[in-house]
């Protein structure tokens, strides 16, 4: 089974190919560069590079989110077009799941997987591996990043934060978690694209056209309207 | 036997996921458009993140619907054809991204289109353009007298130096407490009034063919807010009137102008506010029985944004070999001359 997968959620573009139980490809950028201009070029490049056709592929997997609303958007563009148009199954993936999958395999406590959402904000979710399979015991969120540590601090066990933009909030969960807290390696700070398509593999399909990214917050304007709307009513 | 020539156009430069597929350059055989206009109701005005979610949900779904009408496969396509600007960034990016995923899982060539390149060419849907030819271009973003002395190369003789004719029309239209979009309700208004207010027409400097509507747009609202302060009732039928009477006056004639100087075969009237009933009726009063020169007005399906305009100048791009690559970005901001040859 070839499996193509594609993350843009966040600045890191990653697009990964998976032939059987072989990553026989993955492209990885941390760039603040546009992904529209980079990502099929990417897919292009690798999918040449693999010997792999696109009519060849049996499943697209993508980052579906949350993520920069942008950024997720122009990935799952492309994968449920291309889902649609080659027919084939599409799967989304939790974009912070990605992140946790990519750093957490061998650690012995949860996994906080994060970026930064702005105004002391992040979104974020927590994670453990279970007898080698990644499930998620609180769901993703957005939220202040100090709100998050206070619930963190009840956990029992360890904690391992990832993402890129973990040094921006750092000082918040070393003071309210102390010796709690670990931090993952640079190296690990990219989510991988392989790990993505390995989460998507086994995962049953969605229905192509009616899928769409999970933003997580509704969009400002309407979340105004609907704010109107009920005032209205009282 | 000549092959057929079939071009899949899409455009999401707006609050339209549209999707064609032309043959030949001129031969609609679907034309597929979902509007958002209800959603964006309620906020009085197209809101962008929203515009682009909805492209999101729309968008393999329209592109089912006009394969299944247009009744043809992939290996047929000879290009995609996408508006690649210009319009709102995120809104373009859906269209752009999908029209290179089609164009890549099938090994299909991919065509830039400027925005305003196929409200041009929505004309050679209706007849075949004759050149050298002037284009009329007016729209909620855009009024332009656009100079075409063969395919594919366009020249802008004359533009909006602030508001375009279709920003004047929803601003009067707010002002008026009209709901959006404004610009079907003015014409409808000016239809049943007199007019009657005196309102300014920006003529610029002499031999411009550039236009202005910030001043008149601004005469209209002290028009209403004096009314106000003297205690009378403005009647909204002939501001109405006014208004739109001042708009196309300052448009006809300098239309007919350049119409002249430049010796053109044919006038086209392109854009969303090509539907304005007040407009046609006045460029057919002026041009219709004129010998020398042919009038062409799309009908209204056409002037509004939609995918087969997209196709229609897509297909005389893909004939010059103007290809785009798997790089290909939105960009909100697209000069038309960009599609002028080398
Ligand atoms: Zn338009």
């Amino acid at each position: 089974m070839k499996v193509l997968s594609i993350d843009t959620s966040n600045y890191p573009l990653g697009v990964a190919l998976l032939d059987g139980d072989q990553v026989i490809g993955e492209y990885i950028t941390n760039v603040k560069k546009n992904h529209s201009v980079r990502v099929m070029p990417a897919i292009d490049i690798l999918m040449k590079d693999c010997g792999v056709k696109p009519a060849e592929l049996d499943k697209i997997v993508v980052a579906k989110g949350p993520g920069s609303y942008t950024g997720v958007r122009i990935g799952v563009t492309i994968a449920k077009t291309l889902a649609w148009t080659l027919n084939k199954p599409l799967v989304g993936v939790s974009s912070l799941e990605v992140y946790a999958a990519s750093a957490g395999r061998y650690f012995n406590g949860v996994i906080s997987p994060l970026f930064d959402a702005r105004r002391g904000q992040i979104y974020t979710g927590l994670y453990q591996y279970k007898e080698g399979q990644l499930v998620s015991l609180i769901k993703d969120q957005l939220l202040l990043a100090k709100d998050w540590a206070a619930k963190l601090a009840e956990q029992q066990e360890k904690i391992l934060f990832i993402g890129n933009d973990l040094l921006l909030h750092k000082d918040v969960f070393a003071e309210f978690l102390k010796e709690q807290a670990v931090y993952a390696s640079a190296a690990e700070h990219n989510p991988r694209p392989a790990e993505l398509a390995l989460l998507g593999r086994q995962r049953e399909p969605e229905d192509v056209h009616s899928f769409v990214p999970n933003y997580i917050r509704i969009a400002e304007a309407e979340a105004n309207w609907i704010k109107a709307n009920q005032e209205k009513k009282l | 036997m000549m092959k057929d020539q079939w071009i899949m156009g899409i455009e999401t430069s707006c609050d339209e996921t549209a999707v064609a597929i032309i043959k030949n350059g001129r031969e609609i055989a679907a034309n597929v458009v979902a509007s958002q206009i209800e959603s964006h109701k309620r906020f009085g005005g197209v809101v962008p993140e929203i515009a682009s979610r909805h492209h999101v949900e729309q968008i393999t779904l329209v592109l089912e619907e006009a394969l299944e009408k247009a009744g043809i496969t992939y290996s047929d396509l000879s290009a995609i054809a996408v508006t690649e600007g210009p319009g709102l960034v995120g809104a373009l990016l859906i269209g752009v991204n999908a029209a290179k995923a089609v164009a890549f899982a099938h090994d299909i060539p991919l065509v830039g289109v400027h925005h305003i390149a196929g409200h041009i060419y929505a004309n050679r849907l209706v007849e075949e353009m004759e050149f050298p030819l002037l284009s009329l271009v007016v729209s909620g973003g855009h009024t332009e007298l656009v100079y075409m002395e063969e395919h594919g190369h366009f020249e802008v003789i004359g533009e909006t130096r602030d508001d375009a004719a279709g920003e004047a029309y929803d601003k009067v239209a707010r002002t008026l407490n009209l709901p959006y979009p404004g610009g079907p309700h003015i014409d409808r208004l000016a239809h049943e009034g007199n007019p009657s207010i005196q309102l300014p027409r920006a003529w610029l400097e002499e031999g411009s063919y550039d236009f202005s509507f910030s001043g008149l747009k601004s005469a209209v609202i002290n028009a209403v807010h004096n009314a106000e302060q003297r205690g009378e009732k403005i009647v909204p039928e002939d501001l109405a009137a006014s208004f739109q009477e001042s708009v196309i006056d300052v448009l006809v004639t300098k239309t007919e102008r350049a119409v002249e100087e430049y010796q053109v075969k044919q006038l086209l009237l392109a854009g969303g506010v090509a539907a304005n009933k007040g407009l046609r009726a006045a460029l057919e009063k002026k041009f219709g029985n004129k010998a020398d020169i042919e009038l062409i007005i799309p009908p209204l399906s056409l002037c509004t944004d939609n995918a087969a305009m997209i196709a229609a100048a897509g297909s005389v791009l893909f004939e010059k070999g103007q290809f785009a690559s798997l790089d290909l970005n939105a960009n909100p901001g697209l000069d038309i001359t960009i599609h002028n040859d080398k």
